[in-house]
């Protein structure tokens, strides 16, 4: 499994967002630029999961999100924790969104 | 030897008992089903609290500052402070406190100072490791890590798996091979800073576990001070070990107090669930299984409370500890399987602990030394130490 998201981006309409599973995972939102502004999960509290995550981000368009990319992922806490370190580790700092209230203890990784 | 708690023991259970109940529970209610910490500003109140009733760090000796409880205490402590949804890996989120790295307790003064001390305030993290790509369970043979000495210093070269928290981690131990020829006589323990350069984390290892995670690491070229050795040169595989026993105690006694709840959990709901006109607890297939269940907590129980006991009195325990952690947590896994089925289509869903018991529960039979190895110690004391 690669280790980072590499899947293409999906515009963050309305029909596509509807097309989503409700099922656990973990997705990214860039803005037009292509920036990874947020990196988010649906957790087991998520009402319909992915599809009730990315109908808020649809909503509120945090960090000027324009675009997604989605994983259906049962390990979403570990995974999502994974995607924040990789992002560090090649960006030198958290997505804009993630950086305004860091999680606690978030490790360091060196991927080759 | 009696089993039988003292009015001081029943006090403190009934003390943690409430704790759980009042204190963890509720906030537990709002967290993810997968949760394994509390929000910061909950952490540091119930950490307070837990240092007002006297009960923080329960494996730290009273000399360092912990609360300097015996085993037999300490296992009932631990029966209650699992009974919640994260309680297996995560007993009351850690507000209790943690021994860290046991092993730092033989360290030199200078070495204290600098890892230990910081640790346990809270200071600094560290990690263990010890299990390689090339196994765990016998690490005389499976460490293929290598250091050499150059001039003062070490040289390490190598990598690791399945450690924990070493994303995380200030510093950690790092078992490396010194000596090619001398099996377990050949292996050192070094104390490793994470930012010395030539440490390198290289990926996250994913689990049963949602919210908990390992890592791959790597180490190229990582020069370490002479001074950065725990103990003696080519005594590491001592190291490794120490303690290893005492730990399989509290271990076991998290499973039993999963398997408690699970159990209290499975009554109400058979005698309250109807089908065809009656209560499930009125089936005898269901009887049966709550009975089954009884029995598996109790042969747990009572085996480690035994090995506890054993320990507090000062007599050799490893035998008893691995008999503990052996059944507790084969037993655990059947009273949360049986506890799902009773529970039908509801005990598969997060709306209900079962289903991360039942992943978690699945992990205990491979932590802390495989059930197949503690079989084979157990077998090599029975049989004696001859016997390969």
């Amino acid at each position: 499994m690669a280790i980072r998201m590499e899947k293409p981006w999906i515009e963050l309409t309305a029909e596509n967002v509807q097309a989503l599973p409700g099922q656990l995972g973990v997705f990214e939102l860039a803005d037009p630029q292509g920036r990874v502004v947020s990196i988010g999960f649906a957790g087991g509290r998520s009402l319909f999961g992915l599809r009730s995550e990315l109908e808020r981000a649809l909503r509120e368009r945090p960090g000027g999100a324009t675009r997604f990319r989605y994983e259906v992922n049962q390990q979403y806490m570990s995974r999502h924790r994974e995607l924040l370190m990789l992002h560090v580790a090649d960006h030198g700092s958290l997505p804009v969104v993630n950086g305004a209230d860091p999680p606690a203890g978030l490790g360091r990784l060196s991927p080759l | 030897m009696h089993l039988e708690p003292t009015e001081e023991q029943r006090q403190i259970v009934a003390t943690v008992r409430r704790f759980v109940r009042e204190e963890i529970l509720p906030l537990e209610a709002k967290l993810d089903p997968d949760a394994s910490e509390l929000a910061r500003e909950d952490f540091a109140r119930l950490t307070g609290k837990v240092r007002q009733m006297g009960f923080w760090g329960l494996d730290i000796p009273a000399e360092y500052g912990g609360a300097g409880v015996d085993l037999v205490t300490r296992t009932l402590m631990a029966v209650e402070m699992s009974q919640h949804r994260a309680g297996l890996y995560a007993p009351c989120y850690g507000v209790f406190g943690s021994a860290g790295l046991a092993q730092l307790y033989e360290a030199t003064e200078e070495q204290k100072q600098k890892y230990l001390y910081p640790m346990l305030r809270g200071e600094k993290r560290g990690f263990f490791g010890l299990t390689e790509p090339s196994g765990g369970s016998d690490p005389a043979r499976a460490i293929r890590t290598r250091a050499v000495e150059d001039g003062g210093d070490w040289i390490i070269n190598g990598s690791k798996v399945f450690i924990s928290g070493a994303d995380r981690a200030h510093f950690g131990l790092v078992f490396a091979r010194t000596n090619a020829e001398r099996g377990r006589g050949g292996i050192t323990c070094f104390i490793v800073d994470t930012d010395m350069p030539g440490f390198h984390v290289r990926r996250v290892v994913h689990t049963l576990r949602s919210s908990h995670y390992a890592t791959e690491l790597q180490f190229e070229d990582l020069r370490v001070p002479a001074a950065n050795v725990l103990g003696e040169v080519g005594r590491g595989f001592a190291i490794a070990n120490d303690r290893l026993s005492r730990q399989r105690i509290p271990y076991a006694a998290a499973c039993i107090g999963v398997a408690v709840k699970a159990q209290e959990l499975a009554i109400a709901y058979a005698k309250e669930r109807e089908t065809f006109g009656a209560p499930l607890a009125t089936r005898q297939a269901v009887q049966w299984m709550i009975v089954d269940n009884e029995i598996d907590i109790r042969t747990s129980l009572w085996l480690t409370l035994a090995a506890a006991h054993k320990a507090d009195s000062g007599q050799p325990y490893r035998m008893e500890a691995g008999m503990a952690k052996l059944v507790a947590s084969e037993a655990g896994g059947r009273v949360v399987d049986r506890a799902m089925q009773i529970h039908g289509g509801y005990g598969m869903t997060k709306d209900l602990p079962f289903e991360r018991w039942y992943r978690e529960m699945r992990i205990r039979r491979v932590g802390e030394g495989p059930n197949e190895v503690q079989r084979h110690v157990i077998a090599r004391d029975l049989l004696g130490a001859g016997l390969r």
